[in-house]
């Protein structure tokens, strides 16, 4: 990766896009995931760092799409609709959705990770949109980058080192 | 949701005194546990972003070691104690008299103690605030993990983001000698226990 490439950064709850010669990171996916879509023709790149599964239990004012996993995928899936991607072209990847900690008594919450991997995959089905790729579960944390030139995902986790999906 | 944006001055002192009691009695516990002066700083109380939380311990990529609580009670919330991995083979070489080894693994004997270490040190934390507010609080067992600060700190954001992208976090820092950073507490109460907090101290509690 040459360091010179623009870098968008996303952050928790957020959702950004890229095009050309650029790469789109977030970092420290614990129990969050990190979902992509790319069109390849395009070299349109987006991700969206996604904390919940559901925006149904939401206490907030103004909803942050980006934040649930029923919302954000949709709302990543139109900013890229909106900047010309063409619906059938629209790959996805993803990681993240570990469970940073075990307990004996495992509550809901507990099971945050694997919720938002679900979730994620529902929304993506009802859009239409292929899962390619995927690496979520495990305890571990990860950061991603999607490089939109190749639409290669690039994931950096301490235990496991750099893979590529 | 707005409940936050509004907090008064007084109410931030008010937790920054909840979170002195808390880790003085955790820095006296540790300071016990190693016959040597341990002090900390004044507690750090805000309502910081998401995105903001892990710069506190260096990042959201920077590697931690973290032995997480959930405390349980009628004030539930979120207890972390962070450290990094050489403070963490520091203190079980003095402490443990475990002749620690180089590199940045940690046998199962090392995380075993270092999860005994964390435990009486958020015992100390929990029971100095439920002391003090008369409030229950007991922390579950310890989890521990060794990873990117952001993975595990989000993990206590989750209470936070039904109702907005920012948390209130009452956050310490040990200081050992000079400026050794022995470790950091974090107590991340969830955003319904601080009515409860506020009530058993006394301070009046409105939304308006």
């Amino acid at each position: 990766m040459i360091e010179e490439q623009h870098i968008v950064k996303v952050g928790m709850a957020e959702l950004g896009m890229v095009q050309n010669q650029g790469l789109i990171r977030t970092t420290g996916l614990g129990s969050c995931v990190g979902l992509t879509l790319h069109d390849p023709q395009l070299k349109l790149g987006g991700m969206v760092h996604v904390m919940l599964p559901s925006s149904e239990i939401a206490r907030e004012g103004a909803l942050n799409l980006a934040k649930y996993a029923d919302t954000g995928v949709p709302a990543l899936y139109e900013k890229l609709i909106q900047a010309g991607a063409s619906a059938k072209r629209l790959v996805a990847k993803m990681a993240g959705g570990s469970q940073m900690f075990s307990f004996a008594g495992t509550g809901d919450t507990m099971r945050i990770g694997p919720r938002n991997v679900e979730s994620c995959k529902a929304s993506l089905e009802e859009l239409g949109i292929p899962l390619i790729a995927e690496d979520t579960g495990g305890n571990y944390g990860r950061t991603i980058e999607l490089d939109c030139e190749t639409g290669i995902l690039f994931i950096r986790s301490i235990q496991k080192g750099i893979k590529e999906l | 949701m707005d409940l936050f944006k509004d907090f008064a001055d007084f109410k931030m002192d008010v937790l920054k005194e909840v979170g002195n009691i808390g880790a003085g009695n955790a820095a006296t516990a540790l300071s016990r546990l190693l016959d040597k002066p341990i002090d900390m700083a004044v507690p750090k109380v805000q309502m910081l972003p998401f995105e903001a939380i892990a710069d506190r311990v260096g990042g959201a990529e920077n590697i931690v070691i973290a032995v997480f609580f959930r405390v349980e009670g009628e004030a539930p919330g979120n207890l972390f104690f962070i450290l990094t991995p050489e403070a963490g083979k520091n203190l079980l070489s003095r402490l443990a008299a475990i002749d620690t080894e180089q590199g940045s693994e940690f046998s199962e004997m090392e995380w075993s103690a270092l999860s005994e270490i964390g435990n009486i040190l958020a015992g100390s934390y929990l029971s100095s605030l439920a002391d003090f507010t008369k409030l229950s609080m007991s922390p579950t067992v310890p989890a521990l993990a060794m990873d990117m600060a952001g993975a595990i700190l989000s993990y206590g954001l989750l209470q936070f983001g039904q109702m907005g992208d920012d948390a209130l976090l009452i956050d310490t820092t040990f200081i050992e000698g000079q400026e050794e950073v022995e470790g950091q507490f974090f107590l991340i109460p969830d955003p319904d226990s601080f009515d409860k907090i506020f009530a058993a101290l006394g301070v009046p509690v409105s939304h308006d």
